[in-house]
């Protein structure tokens, strides 16, 4: 195994070179979580590519070995999505970070998959453009890993997720073949492959360049800040909303426990510590639409019971009020050493019935709950503060997470809105989809990779994997340390 | 669980992360090397790691040096992990190995907290540097380039003589103030100390300089010498007690970070002191200036020190007093929150990575085109000056204090 090993490292840094090729049992020990620290798995090696070539030549080198590969973004996912499940090689994209191409005219950029979400909006700024998904972590998350999950973020709501917004990608296929999918005119012609692979995963090969639709900076911008004495009512204001054919840019609900850790934060905002919740409305478009939009969102807050609604003074004021919605779930850390971020959507008009259910199951299980989502998207996040170090409240935070997704379904919803499956909730895909739906997901990943190199272990129920198992492709599953 | 093996004093601390990954973009040795290793998040993993007894506490050495100690992280972590102190604990106890080492504890311990020897050592370097004994033996010698580079001309004997220990308000008497002074200022940057003096006694305040003050003791904190560094905190504790004043200020960023920690260091006593210190940026931003300054005719890039913008939270107080100057244009630049390089003595310790730090600063200013570039921390001047000039950028470096000096006050002339 030691001699298999040494073979592969050395074959590593033929593709990439010695100092892009991390193999320390230090090295690969960080490597063993990303933003879920839970079913944390160490891989045998990474690897910093900074070239397409080199990727190809990375993905080549692992089958010869007989390992898989799992790309990675920054590692802010929260489903272990960039997590080697079964051993094998992290393919770390944090140094493919160059904007290839940007093009205000047709509004699209080519970017490679390191880039961060935050820098491409900041590079498109100063042509009156932006990248509109915007997930709470996108200071850090890179666009290759949004291209993974799907990513969506407060402004989902008005301008979809990622997959709206990929226009082509460039993908190494899980035998090194550079294929190319979609391009910066968008419209499909055949299979709409990017379509597919948005949101795979990396479960369907490596992306190695991305091209992004940039949408124009609205003209004006209007934040309402509702403030409710609990979660319920701000549920209904949101549900007033949306049945008056207002189309907000974000509908956002931060409850009294998330509040008050982030009021404690660097991210402070000035948000009111005694509210039971608040609903942050962001209105924009039109200068004069937009000043009428704000007047009717006032009203159907307070017809909701808002005690009160302020508005942001100013630019500056309105990206302290995001600034604290996106630090929220980091700032969870003031209550316990883990966080459990639970992602589920659910039909809008039920959010009030299964916000109380969540949190009588979250009280049955003597746990502490918080809510920040992005309500009008029926996204659900109860947030479950706890200790991985006790075993029993662990325990009991993945039973209430479970009942907390059946409830979800029940009532007609999925189980995740943008995190991704990932490993956390490969095991209640069972809950939406029955085998021949599974099957049918199985056999277009088959088609791109039919032996199983590409982060395995994801998505799929532990139950499924028998047909797709393949014992070329198996991780040398010890690695120094242990 | 409660351990009691290497790293059991970081590991509450490690336990306030919880992995969000908001900091990685904050890190410029993760934007340098893209290695989640070398990010705060993957350090705060490490150190927890080797508290939990998961990996050797070898594991953790490279990079608790390789780190800057810039603390940026702080400033972009919602869950307030106090990465600084984690950090020196860690450094305690993977001292740094070989020669290098040794030279660098050698100085700390020996040299910069005793005002006479440093005093000597940077006469005898002055003398080098008349005779440009300096280029040949960076010449000679590959390893001494480094260190010849980062020195700035040292100032003439005059011009490090020490503060007088009162110095009476201008005009209209406002307060009273201490003045730190640090052990590189007055020898290095003697005539920053005095522009510092000049500004708050024009403002109205008379200034002190206590007796019996000394070295900080930042450095040998950020060196993982936390006795050593608590041994000088309470030389200045006992210097700056007896002064009754409305303020200790301080201008080098480095020393006021670690003085508003002396809390941590020295308990209560401590704290009182770190309650009054305040940057001399901040506080006369706080106070406000007394008249309108002169006017000053220059294109400005502010560039934050760290240990001001996020190790005391203060980063708008010196680009407002800048840009009150009449004549004087602030020009934003893209890389002004990042660190510089410097970091103590990081520059010289790990020169490689330093560099590639530095070289992304100075694309940015480079964009920027300023004709000065202005921070309040000695080893960012030294640095940024290096950097420079190596770069051929024709902005010349100086303390924000300075510019405020030279700009004097409107309708008068200029000292």
């Amino acid at each position: 195994m030691a001699a298999h090993l040494d073979a592969l490292h050395a074959s590593l840094r033929r593709a990439v070179g010695d100092s892009a090729c991390l193999t320390r049992p230090e090295e690969l020990f960080v490597y063993e979580a990303d933003g879920l620290t839970l079913n944390a798995a160490k891989p045998l090696a990474v690897v910093l590519p900074r070239e397409t070539a080199e990727v190809a030549a990375v993905v080549r080198a692992c089958r010869e070995a007989g390992v898989c590969f799992v790309p990675r973004g920054a590692g802010t996912g929260l489903s272990g999505g960039a997590v080697a499940a079964e051993g094998g090689v992290v393919i770390e994209c944090s140094r493919m970070d160059r904007i290839l191409a940007l093009e205000p005219g047709d509004r699209y950029a080519v970017v490679q998959p390191g880039v961060v979400n935050a820098e491409l909006s900041r590079a498109a700024a100063p042509h009156g453009l932006f990248y509109a998904p915007d997930p709470s972590s996108q200071a850090a998350c890179t666009i290759g890993g949004n291209v993974g999950e799907n990513s969506g973020g407060p402004h989902t709501l008005k301008y979809g997720t990622t997959t709206d917004h990929v226009l082509g990608l460039e993908l190494v296929l899980p035998d090194g073949e550079v294929v190319r999918l979609g391009g910066p005119a968008g419209f499909a012609s055949g299979y709409d492959l990017v379509g597919a692979v948005v949101g795979s995963e990396g479960t369907l090969g490596v992306v190695t360049e991305v091209t992004v639709r940039l949408t124009p900076l609205p003209d004006a911008v209007e934040t309402l800040l509702g403030v409710f004495p609990e979660v319920v009512s701000a549920c209904r204001a949101v549900g007033g909303i949306i049945r008056s054919g207002l189309v907000p840019a974000a509908l956002e609900i931060v409850d009294r426990r998330t509040i008050e850790a982030v009021e404690a934060s660097v991210y402070a905002a000035g948000l009111p510590t005694d509210a039971g919740a608040v609903l942050l409305v962001e209105l924009d478009g039109v200068a004069e639409a937009v000043a009428g939009q704000a007047e009717r969102v006032r009203e159907l807050c307070r017809e909701a019971g808002a005690s009160r609604v302020d508005v942001a003074r100013d630019a500056e004021e309105r990206q302290r009020f995001w600034r604290a919605r996106k630090g929220a779930f980091g700032a969870m850390g003031r209550l316990a050493p883990d966080l459990y971020v639970h992602d589920a959507v659910v039909p809008r008009t039920k959010l009030p019935e299964i916000l109380e259910a969540v949190c009588a199951i979250c009280d049955r299980h003597g746990l502490r709950l918080s809510n920040v989502f992005h309500a009008g998207d029926g996204n659900l996040h109860p947030n479950i503060s706890f200790d991985r170090r006790d075993p029993d409240e662990l325990a009991r935070v993945v039973k209430a997470g479970e009942e907390i997704l059946r409830t979800c379904v029940e009532a007609g919803g999925v189980i995740s809105g943008e995190h991704g499956i990932g490993t956390e909730k490969r095991d209640y895909m069972g809950m939406l989809f029955d085998d021949a739906d599974l099957d049918a997901m199985l056999r277009l990943r088959a088609a791109f990779d039919p032996d199983r190199v590409c982060n395995p272990g994801k998505i799929f129920p532990a139950t499924r994997f028998c047909m797709e198992a393949n014992p070329r492709a198996r991780g040398y599953d010890r690695v120094p340390f242990e | 669980m409660t351990p009691d093996g290497p790293l059991a004093d970081v590991y509450a601390g490690t336990l306030d992360c919880v992995h969000c990954g908001l900091c990685l973009s904050s890190c410029p040795t993760y934007r340098e090397t893209g290695r989640e290793t070398s990010s705060p998040r993957g350090r705060i993993y490490l150190m927890r790691g080797v508290a939990e007894g998961r990996i050797p506490l070898g594991a953790v050495e490279e990079e608790a040096w390789l780190c800057l100690g810039c603390r940026a992280c702080e400033t972009a972590c919602p869950s307030g992990v106090r990465f600084g102190s984690l950090l020196e604990k860690t450094r305690a106890s993977v001292p740094r190995r070989g020669w290098a080492g040794h030279l660098e504890a050698f100085a700390l311990r020996r040299v910069v907290p005793h005002r006479r020897r440093l005093r000597l050592l940077v006469g005898a370097l002055a003398a080098v540097q008349r005779l440009g004994l300096d280029a040949l033996g960076a010449r000679l010698l590959p390893r001494l380039r480094e260190s010849q580079r980062l020195l700035p001309p040292i100032p003439p004997r005059a011009q490090r003589a020490p503060l007088p220990p009162r110095i009476p308000a201008e005009g209209a008497r406002r307060g009273c103030v201490a003045l730190l002074e640090g052990c590189v200022m007055p020898e290095l940057f003697g005539p920053v100390n005095a522009a510092t003096a000049r500004v708050l006694t024009r403002n109205g305040f008379d200034v002190v300089v206590p007796e019996g003050q000394g070295c900080c003791g930042a450095l040998q904190a950020h060196a993982g010498d936390a006795s050593l560094a608590a041994g000088l905190a309470e030389r200045n504790l006992r210097a700056f007690a007896a002064a009754r004043v409305d303020a200790v200020v301080v201008n080098s960023a480095g020393c006021g970070a670690a003085l508003r920690e002396y809390g941590d260091w020295l308990g209560a006593p401590g704290a009182e002191l770190a309650g009054r210190v305040r940057d001399v940026c901040e506080f006369l931003d706080e106070v406000g200036l007394a008249a309108p300054p002169g006017r000053l005719e220059a294109r400005v890039c502010y560039d934050d020190p760290c240990h001001l913008l996020h190790g005391q939270g203060v980063g708008e107080a010196p680009r407002r007093l800048l840009a009150a100057i009449p004549g004087l244009e602030l020009v934003p630049h893209d890389d002004a929150a990042a660190c510089c390089g410097a970091a103590g003595t990081y520059n010289l310790t790990q020169p490689e990575m330093s560099r590639a730090v530095l070289a992304r600063k100075l694309a940015s200013l480079a964009a920027a085109a300023p004709d000065v570039i202005a921070s309040g921390n000695p080893g960012c001047l030294m640095q940024l000056r290096a950097g420079a000039l190596g770069a051929g950028l024709r902005a010349r470096v100086a303390h924000p204090v300075e510019l405020l000096d030279e700009a004097g006050v409107a309708g008068r002339e200029r000292p």
